[in-house]
């Protein structure tokens, strides 16, 4: 391949995983409005809108925009101003730096040629993640100390010794799962999971049987690193370095974008957390009993169902959404009248697109190239749809769990998760001696 | 003496936490599915379309009753102004000039940033000439001025829209200037723009109350 190819792919790449991760924040904070206000029955943003458009509170990301650009951009006197100003720069360049090595799909043959689907690729890619990801700390660190307030150093305090004490069995609670799939390379790591444990079932595309996901060979392992990596994130049941009702946390002085700045660092480590969840543990870009081999062979049949699944779904989808939305008019007594027609509107269209591709694609059926590259579509969509998924369930777990006392947090880290994390490491490096996983 | 506080006693799926996690994952679930399907069962109130209805003995702003005549009930005995624990009643009393009434309001004037709102006035009048039944709760002024009202204010009756019916706002005084006191009424003048179902005979040389007495 000419370098000038090589550099464009890179590029491609760095920019598909940059732009999905900001493209995620705004689904992810409207997630945090809006589902934890059906959570907690509440309504949720509702009012702003653009013509009469509301989207369910979409709209509210983009005045939130607008907001904190405006706003005047204070540094406090007093502060030290080197760290001050670095600190919200770090948060946001570590979180967004750790997903490079997260695989969106598998490696796409084209001729001769393949290209890895990683904007970073690495074969020590976990390694990566984590000494990255404890970089994230600093940030919090800086922000807390730079901004002379005592508040902000306890929840930079506190920031720091929880992450420090969820490491380890953050660390500890995959290193069986890479003795089992002996690698550290999560491109592999995903690939081993598109097998299967025990006898399948052909049917069709589909495989039917037990996939080797990683939460179906290491359950002990996955649920310790869920847990740990909520705490990592510092995400509720573990928000104490930003616990509102106790210390306001580390970025009580920031104001404007340098808020915005901590603010989307959050989601994108949420993000990132979702997203090496997925591909440790949930089959990374592997689409469901679909393995890639029989994805390329059967690449037509495959786009062909799912075009028809989602043409059918939206038209299926046009009469709730009406009458969702004539019940929030007759709540609201305003012109929501259009946005019923609105998403009649999209939905139509979007199963008119549906119908015409399912026209096209039958018409000329895939082969070659055109199936390897809408197999990694599908299987980078299915990764979206997982990440999504995994993104939904923190704001789920955050509006579920009530937050940990401190002394608890310690406790559950060190004399919890630790000795479970050791033991679970133990148990999986025999059974690998013993029947050679 | 330290207080023993007894935690419950956990069984033991409780205490490896991850089961009760889950089923507690499965009730807020169980919201917000409900929640997003039965839109109108949620009980939010869509405030500004959509309103509480007020408790039948709620208390909202004041009002003066009137005589069938249109003049005020009140016959200036000061009792809610004694009675108001805000002091935030002002009456300065004349002489009546009917026969059988002795005194009128000439000013009767209620801040309302002042008043707590507790009805200890309507309970002290022995006229029934103040109530407390305008349904109006949220009162919106631009000035402290504008919260003070005056006895034409508080006499226009139930209902009125908030700022209805005040004297046309000018421009907010500066500091240290003293506002001027409106231009005293004529009988009829004025009165178009909130009248009340019967008009009020306003007696020659009647001020309306400035704003400081
Ligand atoms: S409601 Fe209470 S505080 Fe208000 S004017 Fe009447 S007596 Fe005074
Ligand atoms: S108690 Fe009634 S009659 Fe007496 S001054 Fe007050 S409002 Fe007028």
């Amino acid at each position: 391949m000419p370098p000038a190819a090589e550099l464009a792919i890179s590029a491609g790449r760095a920019v598909l995983v940059w732009g999905l991760q900001l493209s995620m924040i705004p689904l992810m904070i409207w997630f945090e409005r809006k589902v934890s206000a059906y959570i907690a029955d509440r309504t949720g943003p509702n009012r702003a809108n653009v013509l009469g458009i509301r989207m369910a509170g979409f709209i509210h990301n983009i005045a939130d925009v607008l907001k904190l650009l405006m706003k005047e951009d204070i540094t406090p006197a007093g502060v030290h101003r080197f760290y001050f100003l670095i600190a919200p720069f770090i948060a946001m360049m570590i979180s967004l730096m750790t997903f490079a090595v997260v695989p969106f799909a598998d490696t796409l043959q084209i001729g001769d040629h393949a290209i890895r689907m990683q904007a970073l690729n690495l074969n020590v890619g976990i390694l990566w993640v984590f000494a990255i990801a404890s970089f994230g700390v600093f940030g919090i660190i800086f922000a807390g100390y730079g901004a002379n307030n005592k508040y902000s150093i306890l929840g930079g305090l506190r920031a720091s010794a929880q992450m420090i004490s969820y490491e380890l069995s953050l660390s500890l609670s995959i290193i069986g799962l890479i003795m089992m799939f002996g690698t550290l390379d999560l491109n592999a790591i995903a690939q081993q999971q598109g097998e299967f444990w025990g006898p399948t079932l052909q049917l069709g595309f589909l495989t039917l049987g037990l996939p080797k996901w990683g939460f179906i060979i290491q359950p002990v392992g996955a649920i310790l690193f869920m847990t740990a990596v909520i705490a990592e994130t510092n995400r509720n049941p573990f928000d104490l370095p930003e616990a509102e009702s106790e210390i306001v946390g580390y970025h009580v002085e920031y104001s404007s974008v340098k808020f915005a700045l901590f603010f989307m660092a959050e989601y994108v480590n949420i993000l990132v957390a979702s997203a090496v969840t997925v591909t440790l543990f949930f089959g990374g870009w592997q689409v469901p009993f679909v393995p890639t081999e029989s994805l390329i062979t059967h690449a037509n049949t495959v786009v062909l169902v799912l075009l028809a699944k989602i043409a059918i779904l939206s038209i299926l989808l046009i009469l709730p959404a009406r009458k969702w939305h004539r019940t929030l008019q007759r709540l609201y007594t305003d012109k929501r009248k259009h946005e019923a027609n609105f998403w009649t509107a999209v939905l139509g269209l979007q199963a008119l697109a549906c119908l015409g591709g399912l026209a096209f694609f039958a018409a000329s059926p895939l082969d070659g190239t055109g199936s390897s590259v809408a197999a990694a579509v599908i299987q980078f969509l299915t990764f979206c749809g997982k990440l999504t998924f995994f993104g939904f369930a923190f704001v789920w777990v955050r509006w579920t769990l009530p937050r940990f006392r401190y002394d608890q947090l310690m406790g559950l880290g060190w004399k919890g998760m630790l000795p479970l994390a050791i033991a679970n490491l133990f148990i999986t490096a025999i059974l690998v001696l013993l029947f050679d996983l | 003496m330290a207080l023993k506080v007894q935690s419950p006693k956990l069984s033991f799926w409780e205490r490896i936490y991850v089961a009760e996690v889950f089923r507690g994952l499965g009730v807020t679930l169980k919201h917000l599915a409900k929640n997003t399907v039965q839109q109108d069962a949620m009980p939010t109130y869509q405030y500004p379309e959509e309103k509480k209805p007020l408790a039948v003995r709620h208390r909202s702003r004041h009002r003066l009753t009137v005589r069938e005549n249109g003049a005020p009930k009140c016959v200036a005995c000061m009792c809610c102004e004694t009675a108001c624990p805000a002091h935030c009643i002002h009456i300065v009393a004349e002489e009546s000039d009917e026969v059988w009434i002795e005194k009128r309001a000439k000013i009767f004037e209620i801040d309302l940033l002042r008043c707590v709102f507790c009805g200890y006035c309507v309970e002290a009048c022995p006229e029934d000439a103040i109530r407390m039944d305008t349904d109006e709760v949220v009162l919106v002024g631009e000035r402290r001025e504008d919260f003070i009202v005056d006895r034409e204010f508080l006499m226009r009756g139930q209902g009125e829209e908030w700022k209805q019916g005040r004297p046309a706002e000018g421009p907010s005084p500066r500091q240290g200037e003293i506002e001027a006191p409106p231009a005293t009424p004529s009988d009829d003048e004025g009165w178009e723009a909130g009248a009340p179902r019967t008009p009020i005979k306003i007696p020659a040389g009647w001020r309306t109350p400035s704003k400081e007495v």
